[in-house]
């Protein structure tokens, strides 16, 4: 077996990934699918640092992890907060953009 | 397996092991895209995860793999359980898309993507794998504590000033602050006279032995549900177990026990109503309560 | 003493700001104010007059520069005032007729509730025909031109809650608008060639020869033809004659004083005044006399058909004034006659205006001659100094008119050669057609049986006489109607007077001066005596008869008025409906369309800002797809 395959498997996570993003409603369904893509690209990165026979995919890999903790966190403060005002998880309640 | 990963070949066993893997990381990342509500899309995430956990260690990422699996599925996927508790459990999405054409446009964009990320990978020139054998030498985690403390130093102690940024963050997000000193139970008492809309305590909720819960409301005399008995959250998320007609026809039977052991004569037994089609809330969505009440039994 | 000459101008223009600025307590003496500045000037005028008397010939003109006006580099505009033997003639004609008129106006208007702002009219007229006649130079006299205007537009429609005053007064100053044009153009051709528009470095003073003799003929007749225009458009002569019959929905005393004895003579001073530009281009000289002596038969026959007395009379203003167009167009033979005849015109013509606003004050304000008859005998003065004035409008042997209007035949012959016989077969009809009209306003108005309707209100007419006040003016421009004429003709004293500044020069007559009187005094004659056959012998119908083509013809003012809307008013309606349709579908249509496409446009691409996040998100994900796509087929390529 090809280990491109793993690249094919990360491509094809980072599409379901973005698709849910566009399809999803629920704030917090939205966000994990930011994390699915997150981890598909994590996927990829550890490949390439198979690929190239270095560790600096994998360090990569590992930034990105702990941004996406962060990220999570302040996240998931701001759909507990609007849900406070809102009573609502869905983000097209949230239409607030328009003026 | 990692003997070979570690020169860039691939054996049979990975083979195989990458093709279940493969199976359960899309059949997770589909159920997450497609379970109506939120839980299930989560847990279907969560395999995802530990998926690609197995993955990299496959790979020689053995470092890497450990901390998805803490960090991932049991830090932060814990952390989306959490909020959607708080949220409320049993929330999903409507089937209605109110977007005109974004659904389809969006599986659209995916499919395009999707083909072309792949065509792109396959026209690339990816016949040569190196392999971690040299990079891993002293060990995957050796290896990443030299770079991470040499080459990438200055990037992880900014890392670490964005966590602790993130984690003060959450915390303003989340913060009430008390714009005016809370109100004692005398001024409380002293408000509801002055609006004279519900003087009296709120009715009790619970007031079956079967049902003696928070999320079952009190009946009024003529066998209505109370509404006010519920606490506003549980109103909110749509979350009351109606079980009056249930009550009010076991209610039913059990005078007419009561009736056959006192020997009643039918005549004077009250008679025996069918069970009537409850009026629809005023102020409770109800179309989600049948669900509810699956989602808790 | 010459520090006069300004407070001529002042004190009617102080009496006019005084009357408009100084509110209702003003209402119960201002006429009184108003004619005692006008008075005032009057007597200012005098003394200049003594002044100017007391010094020899030579040193008669008087130049003040008051101020420098528009001061810039290559253009110099000062306001300053000439004074000489002409300026002073017409500020005596001016003030003297005006105060007089002042005086009429108090008898007229005192019934009308506004009469303070009539009286600030008149001064303000004064002012500016003063401005006019005493400005040293074009440009200043152009402001007094269009002053004039003004306080004839503002008199013209001072009864303005009637539709025709109102209409008229449009008409007044819309025709004299293209008058105007003429003179602006003028004064820029002026400043084109000369670089300057002063009377005394361009016209040149007596002795010195002017800037204007150096120019070409061509470019001087240019200057002329269009001082010609402003002079038609003023003087109400052919083609811009148009507007001045209307003008007498103005009040008695404004058709008097503006319309018959001042203002509309500007024409003829403007062309006096401009003789050296004139006598240098003979073609500009032709086409004024040719336009004086084609107004001055317009204007009698007009004058013989109206019934109201005062378009009578106003067709009759228009035909001595062709008189006296046709008197400056003859050149230094003309120009003396000219203004001779333009002052004795100001006493008879402003008599018998006032007089006909005393018949109309004693007939309920009714103007349609046909309504009076025998008014002799309720109205002895007004018949008297009425009568006074037509004697000496139709030229009786001894009044005024008589010596003026003979001096202008004369002249007329003296042209020589075939126009000079042309010419003087024109005046000697003129005067024939005057006598015939002028009697047939007599005839209509003071002899035969009473006529009286009732007016509107039903009111049975009680002729009587007016009271002093308008009794008075009368009386003195009567005896200005019998003895001016006879007193500039003693010794030839006028000719002497005015020579100076205007020039004169004996004409080669074929006829001898007593030969013409006669012929003259023959046609007058034949003129009354036909009048008096259709009118003095037999009752006059109330009900005019439909008379001949031309009776028809010269009762709408010989077709003026359809005239000029077929030939200037449809044709600008119709270019400018084009316009309007060219402007509201061609570029309206433009602009909205390109508006309308642009906000169709913009409403539907706000569509895609509807707010919700996922259809940004979206919007990102399609561009990361074109993004890659394109990548992707430019490595491929």
């Amino acid at each position: 077996m090809n280990p491109v395959n793993y690249l094919y498997l990360a491509g094809l996570l980072f599409t379901i990934g973005a698709s849910g993003v566009l399809i999803r409603r629920n704030a917090i369904v939205l966000f994990m699918c930011v994390e699915l893509m997150l981890n598909a690209s994590n996927l990829a990165l550890v490949t390439f640092s198979r690929l190239h026979g270095n560790l600096d995919g994998q360090i990569i890999a590992f930034f990105t992890m702990v941004v996406a903790a962060a990220e999570v966190v302040v996240g998931l403060a701001i759909i507990v907060s609007i849900f406070r005002t809102r009573h609502s998880a869905s983000v097209d309640d949230s239409n607030l953009m328009k003026l | 397996m990692n003997a070979l990963a570690l020169t860039g070949a691939t054996s049979t066993g990975e083979a195989v092991q990458f093709w279940i893997l493969a199976v359960i990381a899309v059949g997770g990342a589909l159920g997450m895209l497609l379970m109506r509500k939120a839980v299930h899309s989560a847990l279907c995430l969560a395999a995802t995860m530990i998926a690609l956990a197995v993955c990299y260690m496959a790979q020689g990422a053995v470092f890497l793999g450990v901390v998805q699996v803490v960090v991932y599925t049991g830090a932060i996927m814990m952390l989306f359980l959490f909020v959607m508790m708080l949220v409320g459990v049993t929330s999903e999405d409507s089937l209605k898309e109110q977007l005109k054409g974004q659904r389809f446009a969006a599986v659209f964009c995916g499919l395009g993507f999707g083909v072309l990320l792949i065509a792109g990978i396959a026209n690339a020139k990816l016949d040569h794998f190196t392999g971690l054998a040299d990079a891993n030498a002293e060990g995957n985690v050796q290896g990443l504590a030299r770079l991470i403390f040499t080459k990438y130093v200055w990037a992880f102690e900014v890392t670490g000033a964005l966590l602790i940024t993130a984690a003060i963050g959450a915390m303003v997000l989340t913060h009430r602050e008390h714009v005016k000193a809370p109100s004692t139970q005398r001024e409380l008492a002293a408000q509801r006279v002055k609006d004279n809309i519900q003087v009296p305590p709120m009715p009790a909720p619970g007031v079956y032995a079967r049902h003696n819960a928070v999320d079952v409301p009190g009946l009024l005399p003529d066998g209505s549900i109370a509404e006010d008995s519920v606490m506003a959250t549980l109103r909110e998320r749509g979350q009351i177990r109606d079980v009056s007609q249930e009550m009010l026809q076991r209610m039913a039977e059990l005078e007419e026990t009561t009736a056959d052991w006192l020997g009643r004569p039918s005549s004077a037994r009250p008679p025996v109503a069918p069970p009537e089609q409850r009026r629809a809330l005023q102020k409770v969505p109800t179309a989600k309560s049948p669900s509810a009440e699956e989602g808790s039994e | 003493m010459n520090s006069l000459i300004p407070l001529l101008v002042a004190a009617p223009l102080a009496g006019a700001a005084l009357l408009l600025l100084g509110g209702r307590r003003l209402d119960r003496f201002g006429h009184w104010l108003a004619t005692a500045f006008a008075a005032l000037s009057f007597a200012f005028g005098l003394a200049l007059l003594a002044s100017m008397l007391g010094r020899e010939t030579a040193e008669r003109q008087v130049d003040v520069n008051l101020f420098s006006w528009i001061p810039v580099n290559g253009f110099q505009a000062d306001v300053g005032f000439q004074l000489d033997q002409l300026s002073i003639t017409f500020v005596l004609l001016i003030t003297g007729v005006g105060t007089l008129i002042h005086l009429y106006s108090v008898g007229y208007m005192a019934h009308d509730e506004r009469r303070r702002r009539f009286f600030a009219y008149l001064n303000l007229f004064l002012a500016a025909m003063l401005l006019l006649v005493l400005a040293d130079n074009y440009l200043l006299l152009y402001v007094g031109w269009e002053g004039v205007g003004l306080a004839s537009y503002l008199l013209i429609g001072f009864w303005q809650h009637k539709p025709s005053a109102a209409t008229a007064a449009k008409k007044a100053f819309l025709v004299n608008r293209v008058g105007d044009m003429g003179l602006s153009i003028a004064i820029m051709l002026m400043f084109a060639e000369f670089g300057s528009f002063a009377f005394g470095p361009l016209l040149g003073s007596e002795g010195t020869a002017g800037a204007v003799g150096q120019a070409s003929e061509g470019k001087l007749t240019a200057i002329g033809l269009m001082l010609l225009l402003a002079a038609c458009g003023k003087s109400a002569q052919v083609p811009l004659q148009s507007w001045l019959g209307d003008a007498m929905e103005g009040p008695t005393p404004v058709s008097a004083l503006i319309h018959a004895a001042t203002m509309v003579t500007a024409g003829v001073y403007l062309i006096t005044r401009s003789a050296s530009i004139f006598n240098l281009a003979p073609d500009a000289q032709t086409t004024v006399v040719v336009v004086g002596a084609v107004t001055l038969i317009f204007g009698a026959i007009v004058g013989c058909a109206k019934d109201d007395i005062k378009k009578a009379l106003a067709g009759s203003t228009m035909s001595q004034i062709g008189y006296m167009i046709l008197a400056a167009g003859l050149g230094p033979i003309g120009y003396v006659y000219a203004i001779m005849h333009l002052v004795t015109h100001g006493f008879f013509k402003a008599g018998l205006f006032l007089g006909a606003g005393s018949v109309m004050h004693g007939m309920n304000d009714e103007v349609n001659m046909r309504h009076y008859g025998g008014l002799r005998k309720y109205m002895p003065v007004t018949f008297v100094t009425f009568g006074l004035g037509y004697l000496a409008i139709i030229g009786f042997p001894g009044l005024s008119g008589f010596f003026s209007k003979d001096k202008i035949i004369e002249a007329a012959f003296a042209k020589g050669g075939t126009e000079g016989w042309i010419l003087g077969g024109v005046t000697l009809l003129g005067a024939a057609i005057t006598a015939f009209y002028m009697t047939r306003v007599m005839l209509l108005t003071f002899f035969g049986e009473k006529r009286w309707q009732p007016d509107a209100e039903g009111h049975e007419p009680h002729p009587h006489e007016s009271p002093s006040t308008m009794k008075i003016p009368m009386i003195v421009l009567a005896f200005g109607s019998v003895f001016a004429g006879g007193l500039f003709t003693l010794n030839s004293s006028f000719l002497h007077w005015l020579e100076p500044v205007t020039g004169h020069a004996e004409g080669d007559s074929p006829l001898s001066p007593l030969t013409v009187t006669l012929i003259t005094t023959l046609c007058m004659v034949a003129g009354v005596a036909v009048s008096y056959l259709m009118y003095g012998r037999s009752p006059v119908p109330v009900v005019p008869p439909v008379g001949s083509a031309l009776t028809r013809a010269a009762r709408r003012d010989l077709l003026q008025d359809d005239f000029n809307h077929a030939v200037l008013v449809r044709p600008g309606s119709a270019l400018a409906a084009a316009l309007v349709y060219f402007d509201s579908r061609g570029l309206d249509g433009f602009v909205n369309g390109l508006a309308a496409t642009i906000g169709g446009v913009s409403s539907r691409l706000r569509r895609i800002q509807n707010g919700y996040v996922r259809s940004y998100a979206l919007s990102m994900f399609g561009g990361t797809l074109v993004l890659v796509a394109t990548t992707l087929l430019m490595r491929s390529v």
